[in-house]
């Protein structure tokens, strides 16, 4: 018996052909639920900020460098692909692409890196106006994050510019 | 015409050994089903095997821990050059969400030299084996970097005096 279960098994694989897909020569589409890498449209952006304050990874950066430029730095080497920023982004200027075919050598290809113009008020100097009290409490004022460690600064934090977060790493290695 | 396509398809047959220091499970079940039949890496000559001392490839899960960093860094140095480094997944790449807590060091980046980069939180096992292919020479990468900048700025400045230092003396 089961020499013919043996033979019967053959027979249903047999049956079932070639099921192996030919991947990187035939390009296999995404499901439609699917999210990819975010694509940052600089002409829609209007540079408030939401993106960088609602990302969970932290890793939407924004730099102030003059009253009217600000750089919002994507690095998209931690991002987890949540498209929590394509949802808060009010202006829909953030899409959620089907590209899953990041693989690089250089971790800075899947940077994104835009320089958005900020008009002023007059008046008062600011960007923008915060609408409620929570929110001025949120952001007040610039932001400077650190574009060279790739990092975050918390405001209610003393932050050094070059001390990594664990230092002790060298004394576990020896 | 075959044997030469043959030779240019498989000429190199990678080795690979799977290390998780920390993550969450997830890279780990993509990269076994790249294993299966259905995406078969086989054809490219891909072979998990269970030591690192057998290795060409290292395809390492998860951020590099501060308890499993000097356990990954062991497994690196075992393994015979030449010999690449994968970061697979997210974590790997930059150290995941948790990348400035406590008990996480960084990305894998900092305790070994990464060669190639597979981001996704998981990546697909189309994208795994895509970064294999990278690897191989067979596909060419899509991604660059982009940059937007200003061409010009629209309006002056709004107090350009006081950017400068020897205005910034005389006020103070």
């Amino acid at each position: 018996m089961s020499v013919m279960s043996k033979i019967k098994e053959t027979i249903i694989c047999l049956k079932a052909g070639r099921v192996t897909l030919p991947y990187p020569a035939d390009p296999q589409p995404a499901p439609p639920a699917f999210r990819g890498r975010p694509i940052f449209d600089a002409s829609k952006c209007i540079g408030c900020g939401g993106c960088a304050g609602n990302c969970p990874a932290r890793e939407i950066l924004l730099l102030d460098i003059c009253q009217e430029i600000r750089i919002l730095k994507y690095l998209g080497r931690r991002c987890a692909y949540c498209g929590r920023c394509a949802d808060v982004c009010p202006e829909k200027a953030i899409t959620m692409s089907k590209e899953f075919e990041n693989a690089t050598d250089t971790i800075g290809d899947i940077g994104q890196t835009l320089e958005l113009f900020m008009s002023t008020c007059q008046r008062c100097g600011r960007c923008f106006k915060e609408q409620s009290p929570l929110e001025q409490l949120k952001m007040k004022g610039y932001r400077f994050d650190d574009m060279q460690n790739e990092r975050w600064i918390f405001r209610s934090q003393s932050y050094l510019g070059d001390a990594p977060f664990t230092d002790d790493i060298k004394i576990e290695m020896e | 015409m075959l044997k030469n396509l043959c030779k240019k398809m498989f000429g190199r047959s990678l080795w690979v050994y799977h290390a998780n220091s920390g993550g969450c499970n997830g890279c780990d079940i993509e990269v076994l089903n790249a294993l299966t039949p259905y995406y078969d890496v086989e054809r490219f000559g891909i072979k998990l095997v269970g030591s690192p001392r057998h290795a060409d490839v290292m395809l390492c899960q998860g951020p590099a821990m501060r308890s499993t960093a000097k356990a990954l860094m062991r497994a690196y140095e075992a393994m015979p050059s030449p010999k690449l480094v994968f970061a697979v997944g997210s974590c790997a790449c930059g150290g995941g969400i948790w990348h400035d807590s406590y008990s996480v060091i960084g990305p894998v980046e900092k305790i070994l030299p990464v060669s190639y980069y597979i981001p996704g939180c998981p990546p697909r096992p189309e994208a795994i084996i895509y970064g294999v292919a990278v690897a191989l020479g067979l596909v060419k990468k899509k991604v660059a970097p982009v940059e937007f900048k200003q061409p010009e700025y629209t309006i002056p400045l709004y107090h350009p005096g006081d950017r400068l230092p020897e205005n910034k003396s005389e006020k103070s």
